[in-house]
C-alpha cells in the first residue's frame, strides 16, 4: 500500500478511536458511573472552564477570562473532581437528590495535532450539548465547544486538559453539578 | 395585591412574633413596589475599582431591575448612568466592560460624553444626527444627557450608589458594619484596603426571591447542616471541611440599619495563629508572615472577624474563606441574577493568589460544591410557597427570639447567639420600613441631614 494511503488509514482510525472514546465518555456520565469516568483521567488533568464576556468585535481576545489568573466557572485537578465525585456518592448532595437525568452528546470532533508516536497526545476540538433534566419541570441545556488533550497509555486513552468554552455569558443554569 | 398598606405590612411582617408572609417572596405587585421603595432609595453595590482602573474605562452594572453603567470619566471621576438612551430607551452600552470615549447609541446616533473638557455636567447629549435641520437646534443637550446617579462612593475599592438625592451619606448607612465588611476588604495584615479583585465576575440565574439569598449570607448557621456533604468529602484549604477550623461565630445584627454576620464580637488581641491553607507549605508561609504584620499593625485596636455577611439590602460577602462579594439582583418575584466577585490581597504572590482562587472556585458560585446544595434550597423554598395554600402559611423566623443583646463596642449591634434568626427579623423590620415609604429622619434618624452636606461625598 502506498504510504500516502497508509497514513490516511491510520489518521481515520485514530480520528474513529477517539471519536468512540467521547462516545463511551458520554455513556459513563448518562449512566452516572462516575468513579469509572474518572478512571479515564490522567493524574495531572485540568479541567478548566472560562467565563465569556461580551465584548467588542475589536476585542475579541478578552471574551475569555484568562486562565490561571482569572474567574471561571470551574478549575479543577483530579483532587478536586474526585471530591465532586464523592459528593455525588454521599446520597445528601441536595443538588443532586434526587439524580438529575443528563444526556451528554459530542459532535464535530476534529483532531488539531498529533504528538509522539507510541505514547501518543492528541489535541482534539468538539461541539457538545449537555442536557440536564431535573425534578419535573427544571432543563438546562448547555452547548460549546470543548479542547481536550487526549493521552495515549497503558490503559487506553485519558483526558489530560479540557477547555470547555460553554456559549453563556449570563450562566442559565442554577448550578453546574454535571460534568463536561 | 396592587397596593401595600401600613396595615398590610404588619400583617406581612410581625418581628415581635417571628413571622414573614410568604407573599413577599412570590407576589408581583410587592415585588414592583419593592423596586421604587428599597432599591431606588438604598445604597447599592455597583462594582469594583478593579473594572474601571483607567480614564474612559466602563462596566455594565445593573441597580435593582435598572441597567447601569459604572465609569471613570478622562478627568478621574466614578460616575454611574442609567444604561439606556433618553431618546428612546435603547440599551446604550451592551459589552461587559471596556473602554469608550463616548457612549453612542447604536439605534438613532445620540452620543453622550464624561469628559468635563467637552461638557459642563458628565453625561451630556453632545451628538445628535440631524441636530441642525431636524431639531433646528433646539433639543436641550442637558435636559436630555445620559440619567446620572446622584450618589457615588468608593469605599476601599468597592464601588456603590444610590439614586434618592435625600440619601445620608454611605458610611453612615453601613455604621460600625464596615468593621465586618473590612474583614474582606482590608489587607490580612491588617492595613486599610490592600485587596483586589480577581478579573471576571460569574454571573448566573436562580429562580428564587432575592431576599431568601439575602438572609441566607446576613447570618443563618442554622443552615449548616444543608452542607454535611461538602463537609465530609472536605474541600478547605487544609484538607477537612470545607473552611479550616473557625472559633464560635455569633448572630451580630445591626438593628437600625439592617445589616448582619455570623461573627466575633469585637476584641483587642489577635488569637495564636493557626496555620491555613496547610496543603501548601509556600502559602501557609504567607499567611504565617502576614499575621506577624497583623499583630504588629493593629496592636491592642479592637478588630472583628466574620464568615459571612449581608449589607442590606443585596449585598453579600464572605471574609474569610472564601473572600467574596455576592450581589443579589432581583429579575422577578421569583427569579435573581447572581453576580459573584473574588478578592485577595493585592500585593500576595502568584502563588497565593493561586491556591485561593482554586478553593474560591470549589466553594463558591454555580460550580462550587457548598453552594450549588444552597442553590437548590432557595429554588425550592419559592418554587413550593406560590400555591394558594402555601401563600396563607407565613415562614418562621423565631429561632432565639427574644435573646438579642447589645453589643458593646458596635453602635446599634445586638448578638443573639450562633443560632439564632434575630438578624433575619432586623432584616424584615428594615425592609418593612423602606416599604412603608418611611422618610429618612424616620429611617435614619441619627443621619446627617441631607441639606447640611454636599452629595457625592
Amino acid at each position: 500500500m502506498a504510504t500516502d494511503t497508509q497514513a490516511a488509514l491510520e489518521a481515520l482510525l485514530l480520528h474513529r478511536e477517539i471519536d468512540e472514546f467521547f462516545n463511551q465518555e458520554a455513556e459513563l456520565l448518562d449512566a452516572r458511573r462516575f468513579d469509572d469516568w474518572l478512571a479515564l483521567l490522567t493524574p495531572d488533568i485540568r479541567y478548566w472552564m472560562p467565563l465569556m464576556r461580551n465584548v467588542h468585535s475589536a476585542n475579541v481576545h478578552d471574551e475569555f477570562t484568562n486562565e490561571q489568573l482569572d474567574s471561571s466557572w470551574m478549575d479543577e485537578g483530579l483532587e478536586t473532581l474526585t471530591q465532586r465525585v464523592r459528593q455525588l456518592g454521599t446520597g445528601i448532595h441536595w443538588a443532586e437528590e434526587p439524580v438529575s437525568r443528563t444526556t451528554h452528546m459530542v459532535s464535530n470532533v476534529r483532531l488539531l495535532a498529533v504528538r509522539g508516536s507510541t505514547s501518543r497526545e492528541v489535541d482534539t476540538s468538539c461541539r457538545f450539548l449537555v442536557y440536564r433534566n431535573r425534578q419535573q419541570d427544571e432543563a438546562d441545556i448547555f452547548i460549546g465547544k470543548r479542547l481536550d488533550t487526549l493521552r495515549e497509555t497503558e490503559d487506553g486513552w485519558k483526558i489530560a486538559r479540557r477547555e470547555i468554552r460553554l456559549d453563556q455569558n449570563v450562566l442559565l443554569a442554577k448550578n453546574l453539578t454535571t460534568f463536561f | 395585591m396592587e397596593e401595600v398598606s401600613e396595615k398590610d405590612l404588619q400583617r406581612l411582617i410581625d418581628s415581635e412574633k417571628g413571622t414573614v408572609s410568604r407573599e413577599i417572596f412570590v407576589d408581583q405587585t410587592i415585588f414592583d413596589l419593592e423596586m421604587e421603595r428599597v432599591f431606588a432609595r438604598s445604597w447599592l453595590f455597583v462594582g469594583h475599582e478593579g473594572f474601571i482602573p483607567n480614564p474612559e474605562d466602563f462596566f455594565a452594572s445593573r441597580m435593582g431591575k435598572d441597567p447601569v453603567i459604572l465609569t471613570r470619566n478622562k478627568q478621574g471621576e466614578i460616575l454611574v448612568f442609567l444604561n439606556s438612551c433618553t431618546h428612546r430607551g435603547m440599551k446604550l452600552c451592551r459589552y461587559d466592560q471596556g473602554n469608550a470615549r463616548a457612549f453612542t447609541c447604536p439605534y438613532h446616533g445620540w452620543s453622550f460624553s464624561t469628559n468635563r473638557d467637552i461638557v459642563e455636567e458628565p453625561g451630556e447629549l453632545v451628538g445628535v444626527p440631524h441636530f441642525k435641520d431636524g431639531y433646528g437646534e433646539h433639543l436641550d443637550r442637558k435636559r436630555w444627557g445620559l440619567v446620572r446617579c446622584p450618589n457615588v462612593v468608593v469605599y476601599k475599592g468597592t464601588i456603590w450608589a444610590n439614586w434618592d438625592p435625600e440619601a445620608p451619606p454611605f458610611l453612615e448607612w453601613l455604621g460600625d458594619m464596615h468593621h465586618y465588611l473590612d474583614v474582606a476588604l482590608d489587607h490580612r495584615d491588617g492595613s486599610p484596603g490592600g485587596s483586589e479583585v480577581i478579573g471576571g465576575v460569574q454571573k448566573w440565574r436562580v429562580k428564587t426571591n432575592w431576599k431568601i439569598v439575602a438572609e441566607n449570607f446576613i447570618g443563618d448557621m442554622y443552615h449548616d447542616i444543608s452542607h454535611r456533604s461538602v463537609d465530609t468529602v472536605g474541600i478547605g484549604p487544609g484538607g477537612k471541611g470545607r473552611r479550616d477550623a473557625q472559633r464560635p461565630r455569633l448572630a451580630i445584627g445591626f438593628s437600625e440599619l439592617g445589616h448582619g454576620v455570623l461573627g466575633e464580637l469585637p476584641y483587642t488581641a489577635e488569637p495564636d495563629y493557626a496555620p491555613t491553607f496547610a496543603s501548601h507549605p509556600d502559602v501557609e508561609a504567607y499567611y504565617r508572615k502576614v499575621y506577624d504584620d497583623r499583630v504588629r499593625n493593629l496592636g491592642d485596636r479592637p478588630r472583628v472577624t466574620n464568615s459571612v455577611g449581608t449589607i442590606f439590602p443585596n449585598m453579600s460577602f464572605h471574609s474569610k474563606q472564601p473572600r467574596t462579594i455576592l450581589i443579589t439582583h432581583p429579575i422577578s418575584p421569583t427569579e435573581v441574577e447572581l453576580w459573584r466577585l473574588y478578592l485577595v490581597d493585592a500585593d500576595a504572590p502568584q502563588a497565593v493568589k493561586d491556591a485561593a482562587r482554586h478553593y474560591y472556585l470549589r466553594y463558591s458560585g454555580p460550580g462550587g460544591m457548598t453552594e450549588a446544595d444552597d442553590m437548590e434550597n432557595w429554588t425550592y423554598a419559592i418554587g413550593s410557597s406560590e400555591g394558594a395554600i402555601a401563600r396563607r402559611q407565613d415562614f418562621n423566623y423565631q429561632l432565639a427570639l427574644g435573646k438579642a443583646e447589645p453589643v458593646p463596642g458596635l453602635q446599634g449591634a445586638v448578638q443573639s447567639g450562633s443560632y439564632s434568626e434575630e438578624n433575619q427579623r432586623i432584616f424584615y423590620r428594615r425592609w418593612a420600613q423602606f416599604m412603608s415609604r418611611a422618610e429618612w429622619d424616620s429611617l435614619m434618624p441619627q443621619a446627617t441631614p441631607a441639606k447640611a452636606r454636599s452629595h457625592g461625598d
